[in-house]
């Protein structure tokens, strides 16, 4: 990899503590690693081995106690409120494993409110919100309810809302988890043909199978990175701190 | 978050599109929203109705006490209450008691700034016309009655000083007698017969109701009676010098076979005081002069200035006991929409994380739930407003009541609903947004 490509995420020493009462727990213990355009990453690991933390790092849902986060260059580690809640409509997209839709809004509204608080116009955002739903093979649903779809076609709608504001990385928590194995495969199928166009994806998984799709592999075991594949084998792990 | 950069941050176009989210949201549960914005319709809705009817029954009130003239004061004869005394002097079966012509004399010459004093007469007979009869008070008065009394003459004439000197027998009929004496036919120029004599109806003046406060005195007549209210009491007017000569100064009353004499000079004087601002002091002077001719109280005194500002006080009184409801009602509207918001929100939790993590800032998450609930309020507002409305127009038509719906009164209550929306959806909608986004996600 040359150093002439700057790393789209750069995570530098990142720790996340949590105080569980009277002691502190470190889900995350100094973890550095850099991601490129394009990628498409997994990142494995067992339950507790700080999956879930490292997404809401990634996803600047929760900011690290320790150490520095860089989105394409910018440290987002320390900002305030409504500067994340800004990175987080503009530059990232996110997918999860309930598909986490809005009840009350129909497909094309549900795609449409990444749009809406970055205050795109209304005409604007419906167009946008229209093609995306074509984009995922849902242009005849438009105006149905999430009730009103199979778990593959919300799953869908999450992807094509995770698309409409063009982010830098798209972040998917276990987007196969709740389907069965043919809506799941027609889910990845989506993620490989977005990485081909150039996407860079981090998806969250267990799921060994999934790891092997993508181009790299992240597995965390005890907050630390135990293995990645761009660097060919394990990394040395400091045995955990005793508390 | 500041409150200027919450203010920026809300475009109308922006404004509208969350106005619509909010009705959405609301439209999901119909049943809790119109059962929510219940507290504030009636609220709103009592408090307008009941504005309404305070509103009229004091414009009622003062409207009466005006129609007394407030530059007047009325004295009226009354069987004095130690009346056993007046009897062991007399030693005879004749009640005398009441203003004398000289209580006139008196007053006209030791209380200045008097400039008229109307004198009347009472008694209660039939009243005939062919087989028609009608129990009524007829009244002895002088011709500037109407004008002291603010009494309109519907038709004709009252009489004149003329008719008065040469003590002709006119007299005028108030609307109901002469309704009910001449059901048929115009009474103009007809007559009607009194015991022996008959008069000629000259004219026709307004009947008017019964004052509650100033009533219970003499023997009924037009500033009250033994009649039941809403009632219309019989007025016959005559001149005073006619009424004198042909009925004499005692009374002979024969009621289903008691007899009763009665010796009443005066039954009624109205005395106008020049500048309403010496009222409340005439009358004292007066009372205190006619204390020393009246010592067992046999007459009473009716201040309409002092029945004017005991109307207001009255008025204001229940201003405050309204006022007061009407604040209990919205507070406790407040607090149910505030109780059922903060259900919504713990129920939207995860909406919330969602709309978070998909880049909305604290402020639209507060301003999506303070629509919600300023949404809530105000439809209830409006609901409140319509029934206020109705709610007097309803009384007005089954119970006869006169209601004023002043304008401010709808106006106020439906501001006065939105700002609670405003006041009780604040700290909902602020625990809505200081939810961390992670925690929001994870909730189920």
């Amino acid at each position: 990899m040359s150093d002439a490509i700057e790393p789209i995420i750069e995570l530098k020493g990142v720790e996340k503590h949590y105080q569980m009462g009277s002691f502190t727990v470190k889900a995350l213990r100094g973890i550095s690693l850099k991601i490129f355009p394009g990628n498409y990453i997994s990142i494995l690991g067992p339950s507790g081995g700080g999956k879930s933390t490292m997404l809401n790092i990634l996803g600047c849902l929760d900011q690290p106690s320790v150490g520095e986060y860089l989105l394409e260059g910018k440290d987002v580690s320390h900002l305030d409120d409504d500067d994340l809640s800004q990175v987080r409509g503009k530059r990232l997209g996110f997918i999860f494993q309930s598909y986490n839709l809005i009840q009350q809004l129909s497909v094309v509204e549900n795609i449409e409110v990444p749009l809406y608080y970055q205050g795109v116009p209304a005409a604007e955002s419906r167009e946008r919100g229209i093609k995306l739903a074509e984009q995922v093979g849902l242009g005849e649903r438009l105006d149905h309810r999430p009730t009103e779809l199979s778990g593959g076609q919300q799953q869908r709608v999450a992807i094509a809302r995770a698309l409409a504001n063009d982010p830098a990385v798209i972040l998917a928590d276990e987007a196969t988890g709740n389907l069965d194995s043919k809506s799941g495969g027609d889910i990845l199928r989506i993620f490989d043909e977005l990485n081909e166009q150039g996407k860079t994806l981090i998806l969250i998984t267990h799921d060994e199978g999934m790891a092997e799709r993508t181009s790299r592999t992240i597995r965390l075991r005890d907050g630390q990175v135990e293995f990645d594949s761009m660097f060919g084998g394990k990394q040395e792990i400091q045995p955990p701190e005793s508390e | 978050m500041t409150w200027t950069s919450f203010i920026e941050g809300i475009s109308p176009a922006r404004l509208e599109r969350t106005i619509l989210l909010g009705v959405k949201s609301l439209w999901m549960h119909k049943l809790r929203s119109m059962l929510t914005a219940m507290g504030i319709v009636f609220g709103v809705a009592s408090v307008i109705a009941m504005l309404a009817i305070g509103e009229g029954a004091s414009h009622e009130a003062q409207e009466q006490i005006k129609n007394l003239g407030s530059q007047n004061i009325i004295l009226q004869s009354i069987k004095a209450t130690n009346s056993a005394d007046a009897g062991k002097e007399e030693r005879s079966f004749i009640l005398e008691y009441g203003l004398t012509f000289r209580d006139i004399d008196q007053i006209q010459a030791t209380i200045p700034g008097v400039s008229v004093v109307v004198p009347g007469r009472k008694l209660q007979d039939f009243v005939w016309r062919i087989e028609r009869n009608v129990d009524a008070v007829i009244m002895g008065t002088v011709p500037w009655y109407p004008v002291m009394r603010n009494r309109e003459l519907l038709r004709g004439r009252f009489f004149t000083e003329i008719e008065m000197k040469d003590r002709s027998n006119v007299c005028v009929l108030n609307s109901d007698m002469a309704a009910k004496l001449f059901p048929l036919s115009e009474a103009l120029g007809q007559e009607v017969r009194l015991q022996t004599s008959y008069y000629t109806v000259i004219g026709i003046i307004e009947s008017r109701q019964a004052v509650a406060s100033g009533s219970g005195g003499g023997l009924g007549g037009d500033t009250g009676g033994g009649k039941d209210e809403g009632e219309a009491t019989m007025e016959m007017l005559l001149p005073l010098s006619t009424l004198l000569e042909r009925f004499g100064e005692v009374l002979v009353k024969f009621r289903s076979g008691s007899f009763e004499a009665e010796k009443v000079e005066l039954h009624e004087v109205t005395v106008k005081i020049e500048d309403p601002d010496k009222v409340v002091a005439a009358a004292d002077a007066i009372k205190h002069l006619l204390s020393r001719n009246h010592k067992n109280m046999d007459y009473k005194m009716v201040v309409p200035l002092e029945l004017l500002r005991q109307a207001a006080r009255t008025k204001q009184i229940f201003n405050i006991v309204l006022g007061s409801i009407a604040a209990i009602s919205l507070l406790v509207g407040g607090i149910g929409i505030m109780n059922i918001m903060l259900a919504t929100v713990t129920e939207r939790t995860r909406e919330i994380g969602i709309r978070r993590a998909l880049g909305a800032k604290q402020r639209d998450i507060v301003l999506q739930f303070l629509i919600e609930t300023v949404l809530l309020s105000g439809a209830g507002g409006v609901i409140g407003v319509v029934m206020g409305l109705l709610i007097p127009m309803v009384i007005t038509h089954f119970a006869g009541m006169l209601t004023i719906v002043q304008l401010w009164a709808p106006v106020l209550a439906f501001t006065i609903s939105v700002l609670t929306g405003v006041v009780f959806g604040i700290y909902p909608a602020m625990r809505a947004a200081s939810m961390s986004p992670v925690d929001a996600l994870r909730h189920e």
